[in-house]
């Protein structure tokens, strides 16, 4: 009875890796799916320092996939994405950063948007006010207005037809 | 032979731009109706002679004529035919002659489209054109001249095509960019002779808008052209990064459609008008810093041109020329005076003006991030980068945010729209919007903020679209007259806005649901793409292509059921003359979903880095993108561009005007 | 009022056009490096010619050296390898060099043909040193005062032009001898 409990379950064990070899794995491997969002979150936050505008998850080269291997290690080991990143940065500089820190020198950057829509709003509320206080009793064309309009039009008409 | 006559084209062109941007503007000030006459026939001219400039270049591809330098640095005896024409426009000099080329073309359909027009208005707008075009045929024929020789040692092959640019993309790409940024030089020119002239009217904003509305037409399907090209090109599968050379293309499309819907408001209400023409200026102003951009080297970039220091300083006085003087102009003459219109909080007006501060607020989020590092290294603050992530976060709320402001503008109404009236149409439209979204992230799986946020955005604009097409279709003769009845400036309209939630749900699936993953596969592994698909290995070929040789896996696409889908290609190509290795990324392309698959490098023996990819809804970007400028060429085939009868119908006494209902325009309409 | 604000945008353009202006014919790609002011990082790496010696930050106390990193699969090092020599053996200048990535037999081999400008050679097959220095394409060139402290760094070709223009000055600050 052993020996035949052993030998299944060593069939299952050989049967199962065999179909399991056919599955590829990740070029870089995680113990958890968080861990594998992450990476890559972060590589697309990371700059390719040589490359022409690319993060490290895009580009080839050989600095970029030193990089990703760097992150993976430190990932690995349990590192939060700050550490990740100010590793990279004390050694590559705030270049390799792509979403830029906020602080005294990026704080106009961050704020631009905010700024312009609360700007914006300032202004379209006064503008309102104003055209509330706009006198609009002189839209209308008075009947004599109207007839010199008449009169110009067919005028042009007229002339535009003769050329 | 032929390359000296090219030059020589080029010369006499910029001789007839310089009498065009002199002689109708002198005519239009001095009310001397011979001089302004000149405008048209200059024009003509002055087409006829770049074109034949670009014809002798294209020639020169064509025939493989080394002797041009320019040929010799961008073109290849094997090169396939259609592939040497487009390589006219492959490089600096020749995109420059492209752009040249298409200004002189604008400034033709201008003469030609503008019968209506006063003469002296057309003279002074044909005069603007020539001015610019005096300022690109300057730069061309002084520093970048597309017909210098190489003799007497004319090389026996050319060094060949870029890799990256032998596609079909180059072929439609750049034309269609240019297109938008070229035809976006006739709205700035109309907003330069209204100040000139000081008549800035509603009649102004009516003249311009069709001009306006096709080059953003144009630009549209530049930008989306660029966008599906770098997907497939590139090998990443990436479909918008935020790179400086694609903002530089962002940048006028954003502030076009401001221009598009601020135009729409002056020309109906006749207000807003100094904010138009400042529109106007700024939105050619950032077509003209595109080119710069990308030609002077300032910012890094994968698109960019070969940048020379020399040309990117005259670029830059160009563009400081340019720019300089129409805001000057417009400091000293636009209007301060306001029109004499009244409108109320939830009115129309307000509604489109909020949507200008938000894409003047996009508008100025993409250009500070594109110039502050920049700015930071000029101010010796040291090296920053501003990329994708800082992008996505600062302009998704703004998109969604406009998608909202849509939604409930389209209900409004001009002058004065009821708050609580407002608030009741929007209920149905509110529902069935957080219905259809909360069954698309169940459909997807997960739940995520920006997701629905996105998507709810984008189904709000269509529910609220197809509610307001509803109640206008609505007709005693039946819907399908009530249908007919709409003009073409309203469903040019609502394809306009279709195609923007089309674009922000495909953005929104396709960033937050879609699956990357890079693993190691050997013949015969199976690798799970995403979306219940599988992508069996099952060997590596190599074959030979007109100019390159090749690498290539060959992948089965299998669905859940196990069924096959498709089979892949992609392969990794060794171009022979420039010796540069090239990813080409295979794609199963849906409607509702792509699969790509690209091969990296090699690991082992028999093991490869392979990069698969879900992307579900990607293709929604470009179709939506189609739909907007299909609506954008659409409005401006109404029937009101067509001038004559309406004048008539004008000069009634208002009271008469409302009982009369236009054809194909009930009451309340817009646009 | 109204009118002054009109005027704002010319303003803005102008300055605009000041900064772009700067910004023409400035390299994009240049990065200054992370270390500068910092030690050279913690490092212990065998010797090119002497493998069973283990080297050190301890390396560059006491004199102003520079740190050469290089690589014979690097066409760029080729190039400067000239002007390198000159430099060691004209102008005495102590260089430490980091072979980067590289094969110890051909690293070896390409000096014996070319010369040895090299004080010392640090053997850096994995690029971890080149790593932590931040090095992103060779050739690197790094100026490192006698505290064992990085001054500068210089990417890209070493020649007489580069070295009298960026090196030359921090040799007079620093106290090296030349």
């Amino acid at each position: 009875m052993a020996p035949l409990v052993r030998i299944s379950v060593l069939l299952v064990l050989i049967l199962s890796s065999a179909s399991v070899a056919g599955q590829a794995r990740d070029v870089y491997q995680f113990d958890s799916r968080e861990k594998e969002q992450r990476f890559q979150a972060l590589n697309a936050e990371l700059r390719c320092p040589k490359c022409q505008n690319q993060n490290i998850a895009d580009s080839n080269a050989p600095i970029s996939k030193d990089m990703r291997e760097e992150v993976h290690r430190m990932m690995s080991d349990g590192a939060s994405d700050e550490e990740i990143t100010n590793a990279l940065v004390s050694r590559f500089g705030e270049f390799v950063r792509y979403k830029p820190e906020v602080d005294s020198r990026t704080i106009m950057l961050w704020a631009t948007p905010a700024l312009v829509v609360f700007i914006g709003v300032v202004i379209v509320a006064l503008t309102v006010r104003r055209s509330g206080r706009a006198d609009t009793s002189g839209d209308a064309l008075t009947d004599e207005e109207r007839a010199r309009a008449s009169r110009l039009l067919n005028d042009r008409d007229k002339r535009d037809h003769s050329s | 032979m032929y390359p000296e006559l090219g030059q020589m084209a080029l010369i006499l062109a910029l001789l007839l731009a310089t009498l065009l941007a002199v002689v109708p503007l002198i005519g239009s000030l001095t009310g001397r109706e011979q001089l302004q006459a000149f405008a048209r026939p200059l024009s003509a001219g002055l087409f006829v002679f770049v074109a034949l400039a670009f014809a002798v270049l294209a020639h020169a591809f064509m025939t493989d004529d080394f002797s041009v330098a320019y040929v010799a640095n961008n073109s290849n005896s094997l090169l396939p035919w259609y592939y040497k024409f487009s390589a006219v426009w492959g490089g600096h000099e020749g995109s420059l002659l492209l752009w040249v080329l298409m200004l002189a073309g604008w400034t033709l359909a201008v003469a030609v489209f503008s019968r209506q027009l006063p003469p002296a208005m057309v003279a002074q707008v044909l005069s603007v054109m020539g001015m610019v075009t005096v300022g690109f045929l300057l730069f061309t024929v002084l520093t970048s001249n597309p017909f210098d020789r190489i003799l007497p040692n004319v090389p026996a092959d050319g060094a060949d095509l870029n890799p990256l640019l032998q596609d079909f993309g180059l072929i439609v790409h750049p034309p269609m960019l240019y297109m938008g940024y070229v035809g976006f030089s006739v709205a700035f020119a109309f907003a330069i002779a209204a100040l000139i002239n000081g008549r800035l009217d509603a009649a102004w904003a009516r003249w311009s808008r069709p001009w306006t509305t096709v080059a953003w037409s144009f630009l549209t399907l530049g930008v989306a052209l660029g966008s599906w090209w770098a997907y497939y090109e590139l090998g990443w599968g990436g479909w918008w990064f935020w790179d400086p050379v694609e903002n530089a293309s962002l940048l006028p499309w954003l502030s076009g459609t401001a221009l598009m819907h601020s135009l729409a408001v002056t020309e109906k209400r006749g207000v807003f008008k100094s904010w138009t023409v400042l529109l106007a200026i700024v939105t050619f102003s950032l077509s003209l810093l595109g080119a710069f951009l990308v030609r002077s080297g300032v910012l890094t970039s994968v698109h960019a041109f070969a940048s020379d220091p020399e040309r990117g300083k005259f670029l830059l006085l160009l563009l400081a020329i340019t720019v300089v003087s129409s805001l000057t102009l417009y400091a000293f003459r636009a209007p301060v005076v306001h029109a004499r219109a009244r409108y109320e909080g939830l009115s129309r007006e307000v509604f489109l003006l909020m949507n200008n501060v938000l894409l003047v607020a996009a508008t100025l989020l993409v250009l500070v991030g594109t110039l502050y590092p920049l700015v930071l290294d000029y101010l010796d603050m040291g090296r920053l980068s501003i990329g994708e992530p800082f992008f996505s976060l600062t302009f998704s709320p703004l998109a969604i945010a406009a998608g909202l402001l849509l939604g409930a503008g389209i209900f409004s109404r001009w002058k004065k729209t009821d708050g609580g009236w407002l608030g009741r149409k929007l209920l149905w439209p509110l529902a069935v919007s957080m219905l259809f979204t909360a069954s698309v992230l169940v459909g997807y799986g997960e739940f995520k903020p920006w997701a629905f946020a996105g998507i709810f955005s984008a189904s709000w604009v269509v529910i609220a679209t197809f509610f307001d097409l509803w109640e206008k279709s609505a007709s005693r003769k039946g819907r399908l007259h009530g249908l007919r009845r709409q003009s073409r400036s309203y469903y040019g309209m609502v394809l306009g806005h279709l195609g923007m939630a089309i674009v922000m749900a495909g953005a929104t699936v396709a960033s937050n649901y879609g699956i990357e993953r890079d693993v190691r596969m050997s013949p015969g592994d199976t690798a799970e793409v995403g979306g219940g698909y599988q992508a069996v290995f099952t060997e590596m070929g190599s074959r030979r292509g007109p100019n390159f040789t090749a690498e290539y896996g060959r992948f089965e696409i299998l669905d859940s059921d196990g069924q096959l889908v498709s089979v892949q290609f992609p392969e990794k190509r060794q171009y022979l003359v420039q010796r540069s290795v090239m990813t080409e990324a295979a794609i199963d392309a849906g409607l509702f979903r792509d699969i790509f698959i690209a091969v990296g490098e090699r690991v082992s023996d028999d093991a490869w880095a392979i990069r698969v990819q879900y992307k579900p809804l990607v293709r929604w970007l470009w179709l939506g993108a189609i739909f907007m400028a299909v609506g954008g060429f659409l409005a401006i085939s109404d029937r009101r561009y067509r001038l004559r009868e309406k004048v008539q119908k004008s000069v009634e006494p208002p009271a008469a005007r409302d009982s009369e209902q236009t054809p194909g325009k009930p009451a309340g309409a817009t646009s | 009022m109204k009118r002054v604000l009109m005027f704002l945008p010319v303003v803005l353009v102008i300055v605009l056009g000041v900064i772009l202006f700067a910004g023409i014919g400035k390299d994009p790609s240049r990065l200054e490096s992370a270390l500068i002011g910092k030690p050279v990082p913690q490092f212990s790496l065998a010797d090119l010619r002497q493998p069973e010696q283990q080297l050190g930050p301890e390396l560059f106390q006491g004199q102003v050296s520079l740190l050469n990193v290089w690589g014979t699969w690097c066409p760029a090092c080729r190039d400067e390898h000239d002007d390198l020599l000159w430099l060691a053996r004209e102008k005495g200048v102590r260089i430490v060099g980091l072979n980067y990535k590289d094969n110890r037999e051909e690293a070896l081999k390409w000096l014996s043909a070319l010369g040895d400008p090299y004080a010392i050679n640090v053997y850096d097959p994995r690029g971890s040193l080149g790593f932590d220095l931040g090095v992103y394409g060779a050739p690197e060139t790094y100026f490192i005062d006698a505290e064992g402290i990085v001054r500068y760094r210089h990417v890209g070709v070493i020649n007489e032009k580069v070295w009298n223009a960026e090196f030359q000055p921090l040799m007079e600050q620093y106290g090296g001898s030349s």
